[in-house]
């Protein structure tokens, strides 16, 4: 039973590599045209040699039932391993999550999540709603502390600092983990005043200071020409795409390490979706992004690793290409063609 | 059924336009320029203005304003957005809403045991701080409600962002709301504008123009009262043209409450 198992990490690590090639090679000519939405492998996959059964921690039980084990283990509340890429064990983690559990009074919303955010990436979290992959992402902020009975058990780690220590700073924590929401967010105040909000607050007053950040932010955030000359406006007169242009650059004035993104194009049209998509890669050269997205094809255009999530717990992590061509479990290949979830 | 539901609301609004009618036909012809330039002058044939009274009322309910309108949006605030204390929200909800339906009176007697008879003699303030007291709960929970209307994601993207909660609740929160807080505050100015027994027993009322209020200190309502239950024909004409005034202000103040109300909701809740 070990044999396969590790034969199937090396085949897994060179069909890593290899689609991380295609995957750069493609990005930079067919990103706007999107026509890697569906680059999924859609024939089954062969029985035995790519089901990791050593991670699955199933060990006596046959091949052929195994296909499913990683989630009827998770269903029926059993110990399960994630599936890890190898080419995980390598990156340089900004974000490390490690062995992170959250209860909502008496429900469990995840279970001993272990998880490393590459440093200058993009890591998308997918999977089907309510495996809580929102609320994993709102740990990392600690936004979650604004709901009531919350409890957490483990540790995440930002930038080499526990942030659930009773030492934690969360405001500054959050001035360093920004956040963009599922729906636009802007408050009810002029263009300027929205993405100096973050400067203000935290004790900016300088007038050229203020401007200056406002015009790269809003540069950055690829939104600069379309309100250059309406600053002074009301941020409720933008469009949604607008709106959610003007919430990235907000994020962005005040300079976070890392980007928390939660499902933000899935109240956008798909042409201001694309924006943001491409927005989100320009971020990405400065900015480490967590993105929460439902949008299969979404994840693999942007990311560079991504995370499936299921009932609260990490399924599978592995670089996009890998995950989206040849996904190690069977189940993550069912849910991202579609077939599950 | 419904010829009964039509009877009842003609005759209501009937009634209503019969009174505002009485109203003006008797009160219109004392009002005359003199009525809002002069003072009283003493004497009964020829009564002057109510000049002191008008401009009484107005100080009286800004002193009441200033004292209490702070007060009730900071109990509203609390009540909206410190949520924590569960302990502590639902009895002082409870005394909010109590205190909101106590008769005016008891506040009269309240102020003057509580501050008239400390203070040596009937004030100006005793009639503010009474006044302030019947604000406090009106104002504290209409914001309530108001700040609960604003979006949670409004106090998300704050906190999100790196601000406390005071910085989310001063910068973000009260300046989306501030439509709403006018509404409620405008309610509030227009029940008190109108109240007469909290004065009788705290500011007094006064024939003097007095801009101090360690006196007793006139009002609209008071005056009107005394005039009303006096015995010449000539102050109870002025009564009643004072009495239209009053009715006009407070119409007035519905009016305005009423636009302010219509745009800050589209304005403050987008």
């Amino acid at each position: 039973m070990t044999t396969p198992g590790s034969s199937m990490k090396a085949t897994g690590a060179a069909g890593g590599n290899g689609g991380g090639d295609g995957r750069s090679g493609g990005n930079g000519g067919s990103r706007g045209a999107g026509e890697r939405v569906q680059v999924i492998r859609p024939m089954p996959l062969p029985e035995d040699p790519l089901l990791d059964d050593s991670a699955l921690h199933h060990p006596r039980r046959p091949l052929a039932d195994a296909k499913y084990s990683a989630l009827t283990a998770i269903q029926n509340n059993q110990p399960h391993a994630p599936c890890i890429h190898p080419a995980l064990a390598s990156v340089d983690p900004i974000v490390e999550i490690n062995d992170f559990s959250l209860f909502y009074g008496a429900k469990q919303a995840l279970h001993s999540v272990s998880l490393a955010v590459a440093k200058g990436k993009v890591t998308a979290m997918i999977g089907p709603s309510g495996c809580g992959k929102s609320t994993l992402l709102r740990s990392v902020n600690r936004l979650n502390d604004l709901v009531e009975g919350v409890k957490t058990t483990g540790d995440i780690v930002v930038s080499g600092a526990s942030i659930y220590s009773s030492k934690t700073d969360v405001i500054d924590l959050r001035r360093r983990v920004g956040m963009v929401f599922q729906k636009s967010n802007p408050f009810p105040m002029s263009i300027f005043e929205n993405v100096v909000y973050g400067l203000r607050i935290h004790g900016e007053r300088k007038r050229s200071v203020l401007e200056a950040a406002c015009e790269s932010s809003l540069r950055a955030a690829a939104l600069w020409d379309e309100v250059k000359d309406r600053l002074g406006q009301s941020a409720m007169g933008l469009s949604g795409g607008q709106q959610q242009r003007l919430c990235i650059a907000r994020a962005i004035a005040i300079e976070p390490q890392v980007l928390l993104m939660d499902e933000p194009c899935s109240a956008l049209d798909p042409i201001a979706t694309l924006r943001i998509e491409e927005l989100i890669q320009e971020i990405a050269r400065r900015y480490t992004v967590l993105i929460v997205t439902h949008n299969m094809g979404q994840a693999s255009r942007v990311s560079d690793y991504t995370a499936f999530m299921y009932l609260g717990r990490l399924v599978e992590y592995a670089p996009t290409s890998h995950m989206f061509q040849t996904p190690t479990l069977i189940e993550t290949e069912q849910y991202i063609t579609g077939r599950f979830g | 059924m419904l010829a009964g539901c039509i009877a009842c609301a003609v005759l209501i609004v009937a009634m209503l336009l019969w009174v505002l009618g009485y109203l003006v036909s008797i009160g219109a012809g004392s009002i005359s320029l003199a009525f809002f330039t002069q003072l009283p002058t003493g004497d009964v044939v020829n009564p002057g203005g109510m000049k002191h009274a008008i401009i009484g009322t107005l100080v009286l309910v800004g002193l009441a304003s200033c004292i209490g309108v702070p007060l009730g949006v900071a109990a509203g605030v609390y009540l909206s957005e410190y949520t924590q204390d569960r302990w502590l929200l639902g009895p002082v909800r409870f005394t909010a809403d109590v205190l909101t339906g106590v008769p005016s009176i008891v506040v009269g007697i309240l102020g003057y045991e509580l501050l008239v008879v400390p203070m040596g003699g009937y004030n100006g303030w005793a009639g503010a701080f009474a006044l302030a007291f019947i604000m406090v709960p009106i104002v504290a929970r209409t914001t309530e409600e108001m700040l609960k209307l604003i979006p949670d994601s409004y106090r998300a993207a704050s906190l999100a962002l790196g601000a406390t909660k005071a910085q989310t609740v001063l910068k973000v929160v009260l300046p989306a709301a501030t439509g709403s807080l006018i509404t409620g505050v405008m309610l509030a100015l227009a029940r008190i504008a109108g109240e007469t027994a909290p004065l009788l027993f705290t500011a007094l009322g006064s024939r003097l123009l007095s801009l101090d209020p360690s006196k007793p200190f006139p009002s609209l309502t008071v005056q009107i009262y005394t005039y009303a239950t006096g015995p010449y024909p000539e102050q109870k004409r002025l009564a009643w043209a004072g009495i239209l005034v009053l009715v006009a202000l407070l119409f007035v103040l519905n009016v305005l409450i009423r636009y302010v109300a219509s745009r800050s909701v589209t304005r403050g809740i987008a």
